[in-house]
């Protein structure tokens, strides 16, 4: 069973990086939740303020940069990064560990967030899909997610500065769909193989959800 | 529900998760996920790897006062949103554009009615109603097209659509869409082309007749 440790003991280990380049695919499968996960289930669950603060330590200064390279001028930035992380208190129940990555769901807020002010308009969004309240949450499912997104970090760490810049580009934005269907002979593998991977586990998961 | 056969393609969908396509193909988007698992498992994909990217984004420092004041925030009352759920054939995106009220159909002629759910700049969405054996307006085809259907079907020379299925058209595709027997077929559908259905009536009949 998945054990959530308090915030100040999370540390998890993480990967020993940089020593064994030539086997790129062997990560460890992790027993521990990643501390981001452990601190925004303790969000969600326990509205703890201390696992927010962590929250907030981590992204608040991620998402600055995040947002001013996509366009919002600084004076601006601090407004959106004070909403986003509001909205991460607010809408924590919306989170489950089990589809997506804390990062991943604070990735589609801080967009949200940006193009509503950008376009003084709400940006329409999918209906959220509701979860049956008696699944039990699956332990192994959320150590998948936590798995697969640091697969998909190292796999992004790898890159060339080069084509690194390109997927930096897509999801900053910054790319209209002809633009990122025409890079599509670029040597993106890598990156796309993992986001097949992450696409074929939310299918399955998301097929046991209807 | 039949199972769904024509997605949303990956480059849109990842528009989409970045922000950056256009307010009408959004909706369109936004509601085909709304009905396609598939879809959605895509979305949520891109929204993973755009979080890798936040995630290795080089932090910038923050004003002294930035967490205390957020944490201050967090017991204020959270501003009041309307959401719209899901009515009848129209998925909650499609209700939060048509705030929650019915839409207003106006008649084309022929049968074929049309509901603009929005309109300018960025290009035009809106429900379109047509009746069996008649054909789907051609939505003029300077651009990318997206035709989602929300009920009955239309089939035309790339195959049969129907509900849920996404028809991705732009300038290359010379299509005729007709709506199949059955239920009469109602399809939301953007385009970035300026809508022409609103100016007088032999410019109004020339795509249904093709004159």
């Amino acid at each position: 069973m998945l054990t959530l440790s308090r915030p100040n003991e999370s540390a998890a280990p993480r990967p020993a990086q940089g020593l064994r380049k030539d086997m790129p695919q062997v990560t460890p499968p992790s027993r521990h939740v990643s501390p981001q996960t452990t601190w925004m289930l303790l969000v969600r669950d326990n509205r703890d303020r201390a696992a927010f603060g962590l929250l907030f330590d981590h992204f608040a200064p991620r998402l600055k940069g995040f947002v001013m390279r996509s366009g919002t001028p600084a004076g601006q930035a601090e407004e959106i990064v004070q909403d986003v992380m509001l909205t991460v208190w607010r809408k924590s129940a919306q989170f489950d560990p089990t589809r997506a990555q804390v990062s991943a769901w604070i990735y589609q807020i801080a967009r949200n967030r940006q193009i509503d002010v950008l376009r003084k308009e709400n940006r329409p969004l999918p209906e959220v899909l509701a979860e049956d309240p008696d699944t039990e949450p699956d332990a192994s499912q959320i150590l998948a997610v936590d798995q697969e997104n640091r697969e998909l970090q190292n796999a992004l760490s790898r890159l060339k500065a080069d084509q690194r810049e390109i997927i930096e580009k897509a999801y900053l934005g910054e790319l209209t769909h002809q633009e990122i269907r025409s890079q599509t002979g670029l040597p993106l593998g890598t990156i796309k193989s993992r986001i097949r991977l992450a696409l074929q586990r939310l299918r399955h998961e998301l097929k046991d959800m209807r | 529900m039949t199972a769904i056969n024509h997605h949303t393609p990956d480059a849109v969908l990842a528009a989409y998760a970045s922000g950056n396509l256009a307010h009408p193909f959004a909706l369109v988007v936004a509601a085909h996920i709304s009905l396609c698992l598939t879809c959605r498992a895509g979305f949520e994909a891109h929204q993973m790897a755009g979080g890798a990217i936040l995630d290795g984004t080089q932090g910038m420092g923050i004003s002294d006062g930035l967490k205390s004041g957020t944490m201050a925030l967090l017991d204020d009352p959270a501003p009041v949103e309307v959401s719209y759920a899901r009515t009848g054939v129209f998925p909650a995106p499609v209700m939060a554009a048509l705030k929650g009220k019915p839409p207003r159909w106006k008649s084309l002629g022929l049968g074929v009615r049309q509901s603009i759910l929005s309109e300018g700049r960025e290009g035009s969405a809106r429900l379109l109603y047509i009746p069996p054996g008649q054909a789907v307006p051609d939505h003029s085809h300077n651009g990318l097209e997206l035709t989602l259907v929300l009920q009955g079907s239309f089939s035309d020379e790339t195959g049969r659509f129907g509900v849920g299925d996404l028809e991705v058209a732009d300038q290359d595709v010379e299509h005729t869409p007709t709506a199949d027997a059955g239920a009469p077929c109602i399809c939301l559908a953007a385009t970035d082309a300026p809508l022409r259905f609103n100016a007088f009536i032999p410019r109004l009949l020339q795509p249904l007749f093709r004159i």
